[in-house]
Order: structure tokens, then sequence, then C-alpha cells
């Protein structure tokens, strides 16, 4: 059984108060931050630990928080990037609406360290339930004297505040975000400037995932050395996956980096194998955006070892896997499963969720979405396969943001397992779904 | 209030306008425009589940900003419905993981029972069907949300049943964003 960082109370009554969360320990990190530390110390303890954005980036949070610009005299803000829209990932619904004063919590040690006066939690339009959650329990936080004026005495001030998206999840891409806290369209911006220098209302801004933010009050809490000794490598301390799709115990499970893929999958601690004693086919282990990989390829490395619940261990081999550990959206198939199908849904979502801002994503992801639905129901020829192979590399690389690349890889990394399950519904145009259809990828591995 | 024959101007409840109130605190004074997206969930609550021109204007009234610059946004974000809905909207995710527990299925199911297409109303005006992509709930597909409240699970007839039937015995829509409509079971039970 690993530690539980984030979800150790999580089934206490009554956590979601401020009362219930305060006798657990909640809010210690506030105390001790703003009373004992100076904001760089703060910093220096999120960098110590290791922790990678859990958004799905990965990116070193304590290296993104010291590019912060910091010129005197101008505000700056933390933005808590709550727009969890990734299909496959479903953590921070469960966190937020569970433990809203963890994420309140983490938002004010951040802030401090930031030297953010005002902070803002962007989440997405349909969780206007959870909204609602979080803002009583910023009234309560508020009311105990942790946000407003002076906290706690310290001479620091902040206003944490709530704003909903309304559906679309381009507004996940950070730039995209902004400009719908702005009260635009969510068209994500070209980079450089990066939000450090010019974010939210053209200041300075850093914008985290909610799982990052709500790790911060640990890492402050027990040191950046200690969370650093949870995981393996360079994954350090623990994270949630929410696991979908074809299995017996689909869930949230927080574990310690480094957990074997087999045993968060066949384990009755996690997930409890495959549903209707059927066998697995494959998996997209870091949210729909990640490259999908067969049941050989994502048990074992390419060397034939286990493969790990890190973010090296899922990323290693290079074309061998080109998956990620991502946000955490670990999406199970069984034998059963229409890969085409699959490939299909998803290119129909990324081009649903286009903004339309770049050409070759706009356009691209329609073709995509246009070419698979033809293969799907029979219409297909052999030449579609490379045409969808062909259209996704024109995208990947060409836009401004990394929708472009969403839309691309499953689709090239689905052709690259499954081919001949393409091609299969080429000449079995009336047949809906392959027969028994498994991995036959040697040639892949050479 | 019973409607009047001669179209009349909308205008925000006192409660909505308390709440944009509120809102408006939230942002610099000179960045008022951020209110925008929030606004537009109130006035589409307000005013049956959709937002007009007419409504539209008003918003951008509101906010001193131009009709335009209002359209742009609403027309961009899929919750805002620019139509007539019925008195409940039945969003259903078709994203991958919920197509893999049946949303197909589901949907086809709630076709048949509701009289309803999906992007349609049915005859009696009682439900819109409309197909999202990813509700964030993967775990406890397939899903269904209606207004604040999700249904999640439903891949057996008995729980559409339950689902409708609580649908049907609501007096009304709930009204305004603020209304508490209770936790979906997964939070309840993590």
């Amino acid at each position: 059984m690993g530690r539980k960082l984030l979800t150790e109370h999580i089934n206490v009554e009554g956590i979601d108060t401020f009362e219930v969360y305060r006798k657990h320990g909640g809010y210690r990190s506030v105390e001790k931050a703003l009373k004992t530390m100076t904001p760089e110390e703060v910093v220096e303890e999120v960098k110590k630990s290791g922790l990678r954005g859990r958004g799905g980036a990965g990116f070193p949070t304590g290296m993104k928080w010291s590019f912060l610009a910091k010129p005197e005299g101008v505000p700056r803000y933390l933005v808590c990037n709550a727009d969890e829209s990734e299909p496959g990932t479903f953590k921070d619904r469960q966190l937020m609406a569970k433990l809203p004063h963890l994420l309140i919590e983490g938002m004010i040690t951040g802030s401090y360290a930031l030297g953010a006066r005002t902070s803002y939690i962007y989440i997405r339009g349909e969780l206007l339930y959870v909204l609602r959650i979080l803002e009583k329990a910023i009234a309560e936080a508020y009311a105990a004297g942790f946000l407003g004026e002076n906290i706690l005495g310290s001479g620091y001030s902040l206003d944490l505040h709530v704003h909903p998206g309304a559906g679309a999840y381009i507004c996940g891409e950070e730039t995209a975000l902004l400009e719908s806290l702005e009260g635009k369209r969510g068209n994500p911006r070209n980079k450089p400037p990066f939000p450090a220098v010019q974010g939210l209302y053209a200041r300075p801004t850093v914008v985290n995932n909610v799982e990052t933010i709500a790790a911060v009050p640990v890492i402050v809490n027990e040191g950046g050395d200690e969370y650093a000794k949870i995981g393996v490598g360079k994954s350090t301390g623990t994270k949630l996956i929410s696991a979908c799709g074809h299995l017996n115990k689909p869930g949230i499970y927080e574990i310690e980096l480094g957990v074997p893929v087999e045993e968060f999958i066949y384990s009755d601690e996690y997930c409890g194998g495959i549903w209707k004693g059927r066998d697995l086919k494959a998996v997209v282990a870091g949210g729909s955006s990640v490259p999908i990989l067969p049941k050989e390829l994502i048990l074992k490395t390419a060397a034939g070892e286990n493969r790990l619940m890190t973010y090296e261990s899922l990323s290693d081999g290079g074309f061998v896997t080109g998956t990620m550990l991502g946000s955490g959206g670990f999406i199970a198939m069984d034998e059963t499963t229409c890969i085409v199908k699959n490939t299909w849904n998803f290119s129909r979502f990324y081009h649903h969720e286009s903004c339309g801002q770049c050409s070759p994503c706009r356009e691209g992801t329609g073709w995509l979405e246009k070419v698979l639905h033809r293969l799907e129901h029979g219409h297909g020829s052999m030449h579609d396969i490379d045409l969808i192979v062909s259209v996704a590399k024109q995208i990947e690389g060409n836009t401004i943001c990394p929708l472009g690349e969403a839309a691309a890889w499953p689709v090239a990394a689905a052709v690259r397992h499954f081919r001949h399950e393409f091609e299969w519904h080429v000449t079995n145009p009336k047949e809906a779904t392959m027969p028994g259809a498994a991995y036959r990828g040697a040639a892949v591995l050479a | 209030m019973e409607p009047t024959t001669a179209p009349t101007k909308p205008q925000f409840s006192p409660a909505a306008q308390a709440e944009i109130k509120r809102l408006l605190t939230h942002y610099p004074e000179d960045r008022s425009k951020s209110a925008l997206l929030p606004i537009l969930h109130i006035a589409q609550a307000e005013f049956g589940g959709w937002v007009s021109p007419e409504v539209q204007d008003l918003v951008a009234e509101t906010l001193g900003i131009k009709p335009i610059e209002v359209y742009e946004v609403s027309s961009f974000y899929t919750q805002y419905n620019l139509k007539p809905v019925g008195k409940h909207v039945l969003e259903i995710c078709r994203t991958g993981p919920c197509m893999l527990r049946g949303s197909d299925e589901l949907t086809a199911h709630l076709e048949r029972i509701t009289g309803a297409k999906v992007g349609g109303t049915s005859p009696d005006g009682t439900f819109t069907l409309k197909e999202v992509e990813c509700l964030a709930a993967c775990g406890f597909a397939p899903i269904v949300q209606v207004r604040e409240k999700y249904y999640e699970q439903l891949d057996t007839p008995e729980a559409v049943d339950a689902m409708l039937s609580e649908l049907k015995s609501l007096v009304h829509r709930p009204i305004l964003p603020w209304e508490e409509t209770g936790l979906p079971n997964s939070l309840k039970n993590y």
C-alpha cells in the first residue's frame, strides 16, 4: 500500500468543511510559510521536491515558479487550471469536490511564494456544482482569516476567486485559459512572451494544475527533500491516476510513482483487472492525446522489463512507445475494442475542440475525422490509411498550441501498432470489429 | 408572471443583479469584461435555458461592451445554447471512455424513449438531447449532465428510467445557477 499524500483524509466525514479539515492538520503549510519562511524559501522547497506539473506536460514546477518575472509595483497572478477536459482524466473533479480546502491551502501558500495578491481558480463550466463547493470553502477560509487582508497577522494579503469556463477543451491550454479568463474566445496565444512574463492582463502569471497546487502544502509541511524520496528517479512524489474504460474497478487512485503498470491494472488494490473476464488489448496511459499502446508494450519495455508508472518509463524507448504519463488519464480497452472506431472517436473530439485559429489544426483535424469515419464505416481504401498518417504528420508541430499534436499522436500511434486492423476494415467493409484483433507488432519493435 | 404579448426588453432579476455585482468585484475595475462567461451562465439560467440575441445585448449593456464581443464568445463555447431548448437539456457525453462503456447505445435509447433526436427537442418540449465532448467523469461512464447535475453509470434501462422520472417530477427547471442540486454518487462515495 503506497503512501497517500493528497487523499489521506479524503473519506473523513465533513473533510470539505474548514473545521474538520483544520482538525486533520489543514492549513499548517500556510502558517509555516507565512510565519517562518520567505517566499524564495518556499520556491526552493518546491524545486527540491522535484514536483512536476500534474496537468499533463510534466514540467518541473519549481523551475516554472522561478521563471516568474518580478518587476516592482506590478501585480502578478497565480491561476489554477481546473479546466480538466482531457478524455480519460477526471482526478481534479474528485479532489476539488472532496478536498476543496486542500486546493485553497495550496493556492494561498503558492500565491505567497509567487507574490500574488489576487489568484484565480479557472474551473470548467460543466462543474458548476464543484465551483459552488469551492466558493463555500473560500468563504470559510476568509472567515477564519486565511484569506483577505493581513493573513494571520503576517502582513500578506490575498484574494482568491473561482471563475467558470463554458465548455471548451482548448481552455485547458494555459494561454487559451488566460484569454478565456479575460472574457474572450479561448484562442491560444503565440509564445513567447510566456505567461511568466505576460500572462493574465499582460501581467506575470503562473498557471498550475489543481493536483500540482494541492501537492504544495505537503511539500512545505514535510520539506522538499522528504517529498523527493518518494518515487523513482525524476518522477518524485505521488500521482493521482484516473482509471477508466474496461476495468473492473475504474476510479481515482493515488499511487507512489513507480508502481508497475501490470500491478496497477491487475491487482485488487488498484483496478482489479479487465471486466467480464476478458483480455486486455490496449491502453492509453495519460489521457486521450497520448499515443495508444498495445498490451504487450504497455506491460513491458522493449528490453522486456516491467514498465512502471513514471514519466520516464512510460515515455522511454523513443518510437517504440512515445507515450506519456500525461495527466494520469488511464484508459484500458478490452479485446473486443475496435481500434479504428476508437481512433475515429478521438479524432472527432479533437476536430470538435479545435479552436480553428491555425489552418493545419482546423482543417487537418477535420480531414482525420472524415477519413477515419470512412474507414470505420467500410467505405475506406488502403490509400486512406497512409493519408491519415500523412495528415497527422502535417498537423504535428505546425500549430500555435499543442492541440495539433494531441490530435495527431493518437492517429499515428493507432496506425503504427494496429495497421492490420485498419487494413481489415478496408477488406471487410461490412464487419464492425475485427474478431480477435490483437496486437501483431513484432515488426515495429525491430 | 404572465407572458406579455408585446416583446419587452429582458431584465435581470434582483437576485441575478446582486450576483453579477458580486462577480464584478472579482476582477480589476478596468477588466470587468472578465465577468462575461459567468454572466452568460446566469443569463442562460434566467432566460429559459438559452441566450437569445436580446439577452446577449443585455449582457453587453451590463458590462459596457459591444454586442459583438458577446456574440463572438457565446458562439465559441458549447455550453451556451443559441436557440430555444426544452425544459431539460440532456447533455450526453460521447467521448472515448464513455463510448467504451456504451454511450452510443445510451444515446439511441434516449432518442427512442424521449422522442427527441440528438440536437433536437421532444415534441412535448420536455427534453432536448445534446451530445457533448467529455464531462470529466470517465470512470463512471456513460454519463448525462442535466444543468448542474451528473447522472452516472447509465448503462441499464433502470438507471435511465430513474433519471427521467426524477426529471419529469421537477415542477420547473432549476432557475438560477446558484441553486443547490446535489452531488453525483461518485463524489459522495469516493
